[in-house]
């Protein structure tokens, strides 16, 4: 069963306006939600339905909305994160150019629930065209009166800002996010205390996805029970899965979870399948960060059951054998593709965006490219292979934010799955040279 | 009162101890070692992770381990937390692994550096790092930049452990300096390479636990081991006038703060006791410091030598 919540109406002509948006059902829970709920029923709500969030981590919404110290005193704020920076995941983008309507009245609800007077939609700084969007957007919803002061009669005052980041993928992460929305330099905090109880200039602060805040419309409209009652087990609702590499039609797709990967990969209403009728070799199904599985891992777990499209099904296995849905990046790679040229290069990401606070991400992240360069080039050693799993295993868990086990993660499952080729690279140097995978031009680390 | 238990040591503190904090009430082996946290400094610690230990058990409410090893100068303890420092291979193996990392890109150029014989990198690597490297590319070198006539600046030599700003925050106006880009790449810089001047910038080269901020003053004058540490004061209207003088025979080589046993300066000093001041008649002389903490190499305290077989021949001989 097909079935639409973010991009419900993405169709219809003109739904990135507020009239049109309007016309077919749009900002609807707003009148619901303030004038007929409490704050705390829309939280229970929202712990209801099960939402948990599509940032990556896939923490439960409700939950994180009610950690918020809400008897402080101090006023709380609601920061969205549209900082959509990891490779492969491009679904944040698509439905703000699309649909942005979605995302502010799903705000709105949510900042009414958690007694926000001010939220922020921080947006990735190379969003030039959707950020200009996003303020169009904002200036009809404050002229129809549905932001500002004594929203629809309410009593309830709400703003939105947006803010735009400088370039940096580690401003994603939240705590970063709120040093550079404060004007500090995006270094992640420590954590406890987390945002909920010192967020943003110190108050309690929620900072959420956009997907995720895209979908508290339609919980507050049809209730936390229904939603519940889509996707499978613990996975509620759908999910935005953006899907590229080899295959046939790459894009934004709105997928109820449960649905088996195999379907999502091969049926025409999907990927349509591997491009030029290849063999699939392997995917990465949450973004850059999460674990690369083989063909016969992404299919079926190891047990033997059918990979499902779910928190649950994509980590079973842990990272023996199973990987994470992530932030919904799908990356799909053909026979053809080259694993260690693919790890090199989300190496040099991961190098290039640690912000350097710590010593096993700074040093580390380092390292691990230049190793891979070298075998990438034809001038590896056998002992490299050991060295990378072990300064892999050295980042992981000893470093402040999750930006270290994102850039560890991907070398230690590549080694695991794709040993051979890294071993044939090393052996065959005079082949490696000579070939070009890719189009990517190689350079000298951090360049 | 909280009761925490490092390497089964008990020991009463007061809640928001951090556990490093309560480690250094009890003293001795576990303690962990700290490169970026300075208890005078706020906001400093957790980055450098030397001090990560390993919470067996959370506190008596709440028993579960936590799931991976915390800073432990930033995490406070709770009632009944058991954890280990020494006494976990997980520890003593993520430890040797940072200090690898510390020492990745470092120089190794003690030979030639002011520090050498009062360097935590050193002690550190010392007591918990290996013999051998496994780092076989070019190392990281930086630009030097000239950051005025008092303080010289290695940035080569720097572990990005963030002191020196945290110092320059919080007891200066007008902070010049700062660490500019990110990752591997970041580094302390001034802000459009201008010298540093005010009052207390030199207690900066106090808080550095490398030899990447040094007395210019003191340049190559000496090695510290020569030297002989006198407590000193004097009537300063700037400051605490709490010092530490370096004698070499009658002469005054330099001036410093007085470092505690884990290298923590808590009377800073100004700059007018620290370059100005060199002669004897400027002070009241206490007597003696005592060092607590001699590093390795002023104190001939090496381990695990491998004496050259040669040698043998010898000392036979000779008995
Ligand atoms: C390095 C790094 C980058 C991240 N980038 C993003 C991002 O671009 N967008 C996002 O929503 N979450 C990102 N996250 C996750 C956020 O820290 C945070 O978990 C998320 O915004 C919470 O929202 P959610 O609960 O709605 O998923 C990132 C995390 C890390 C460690
Ligand atoms: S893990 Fe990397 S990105 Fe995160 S705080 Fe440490 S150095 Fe910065
Ligand atoms: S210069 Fe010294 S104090 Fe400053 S960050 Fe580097 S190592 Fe730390
Ligand atoms: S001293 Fe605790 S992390 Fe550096």
């Amino acid at each position: 069963m097909e079935r639409k919540i973010i991009l419900e109406n993405i169709e219809i002509e003109g739904i990135r306006s507020l009239e049109v948006y309007r016309e077919n059902g749009g900002y609807k829970s707003i009148e619901k939600a303030l004038k007929t709920m409490t704050p705390d029923e829309v939280v229970n709500e929202v712990k209801t339905s099960g939402l948990r969030g599509r940032g990556g981590a896939g923490f439960p919404t409700g939950m994180k909305w009610s950690f918020i110290d809400k008897k402080s005193g101090n006023p709380r704020y609601l920061v969205c994160n549209a900082d959509e920076s990891e490779p492969g995941t491009f679904k944040d983008r698509y439905l703000l150019q699309h649909i942005p309507h979605r995302l502010i009245e799903g705000m709105i609800c949510a900042a009414y629930a958690l007694g926000a007077n001010t939220a922020y939609i921080y947006v990735r700084g190379e969003f030039k065209t959707i950020i200009g969007i996003l303020n169009e957007a904002l200036k009809e919803t404050y002229k129809a009166g549905l932001l500002g002061k004594n929203i629809h009669g309410s009593g309830y005052d709400l703003d939105i800002y947006v803010h735009t980041g400088a370039g940096a993928y580690i401003c994603g992460e939240e705590t970063a996010l709120l040093e550079s929305l404060e004007g500090k330099r995006g270094n992640p905090r420590l954590k406890p205390p987390f945002p909920a109880i010192k967020g943003l200039y110190g108050c309690p602060t929620v900072v959420n996805n956009v997907e995720t805040l895209a979908n508290i419309g339609w919980i507050v409209n049809n209730g936390g029970e229904t939603y519940s009652k889509i996707g499978i087990g613990r996975s509620t609702g759908t999910k935005l899965i953006s899907a590229c590499g080899n295959i046939n039609n790459p894009g934004v797709y709105e997928i109820e979870l449960g649905l088996p990967v195999e379907e999502f990969i091969y049926s025409d209403k999907y990927c349509g399948g591997v491009k030029g009728g290849k063999e699939l070799k392997a995917v990465i199904p949450g973004g850059s960060s999460v674990p690369i599985l083989p063909k016969n891992l992404m299919l079926k777990t190891a047990e033997g059951q059918p990979r499902l499209m779910s928190y649950e099904s994509l980590s079973e296995g842990g990272f023996i054998t199973g990987s994470m849905l992530g932030s919904g990046g799908f990356i799909v790679y053909d026979e053809d593709a080259c694993i260690v040229r693919n790890t090199y290069n989300f190496s040099r990401f991961y190098h290039h965006e640690s912000c350097g606070q710590c010593s096993p991400c700074r040093e580390g992240t380092s390292w691990m490219e230049s190793v891979l360069y070298r075998i990438e080039n034809g001038e590896g050693k056998m002992k490299d292979i050991d060295l990378l799993v072990s300064i892999a295993s050295k980042i992981e868990g000893n470093t402040i934010c999750p930006l270290g086990d994102a850039a560890a993660w991907p070398v230690g499952a590549a080694i695991r799955h794709f040993r051979s080729e890294f071993e044939f690279h090393i052996q065959n140097p005079e082949i490696v040279k000579n070939i070009k995978h890719g189009k990517l031009p190689l350079t000298p680390k951090g360049e | 009162m909280f009761k925490v238990t490092i390497d089964n040591k008990s020991i009463e503190v007061e809640p928001g101890t951090t556990i490093l904090q309560a480690a250094r009430m009890i003293g001795g082996d576990v303690v962990p070692p700290a490169m970026c946290y300075h208890s005078e400094l706020k906001d400093s610690g957790g980055k450098c992770r030397t001090c990560m230990v390993k919470v067996a058990q959370g506190s008596v409410a709440d028993p579960r381990p936590m799931p991976k090893l915390v800073a432990s100068c930033r995490t406070e303890v709770m009632d009944g937390m058991v954890v280990q420092n020494i006494t976990s291979p997980e520890v003593v193996d993520a430890r040797k692994a940072v200090v690898e990392f510390l020492l990745l890109n470092h120089p190794l150029d003690c030979p030639v550096c002011d520090q050498a014989g009062e360097c935590d990198l050193q002690n550190l690597s010392y007591e918990h790092g290996t013999n051998t490297s496994r780092f076989e590319e070019e190392k990281r070198t930086y630009e030097k930049i000239d950051i005025g006539n008092l303080i010289q600046f290695h940035p080569n030599r720097c572990i990005l452990c963030y002191r020196c700003v945290y110092a320059a925050n919080q007891l200066t106006d007008n902070r010049v300096h700062g660490i500019l880009y990110r990752g591997e790449k970041s580094e302390i810089s001034t802000f459009i390479h201008q010298a540093i001047e005010n009052d207390f910038s030199g207690n900066m080269i106090d808080v550095c636990p490398v030899g990447a901020l040094t007395d210019k003053t003191f340049r190559f004058k000496n090695r510290v081991w020569f030297l002989k540490p006198m407590d000193a004061h004097r009537e300063c209207t700037k400051c605490s006038g709490k010092a530490t003088l370096w004698y070499r025979g009658e002469e005054v080589y330099r001036v410093t703060g007085r470092k505690d046993k884990y290298g923590e300066v808590h009377d800073f000093i100004c700059n007018e006791c620290r370059f100005e001041k060199k002669n004897s008649s400027d002070w009241v002389i206490e007597g003696p410091r005592k060092i607590e903490s001699y590093s390795v190499i002023n104190q001939n305290h090496y381990k695990n030598v491998v004496i050259p077989s040669v040698i043998n021949p010898i000392k036979e001989t000779m008995e």
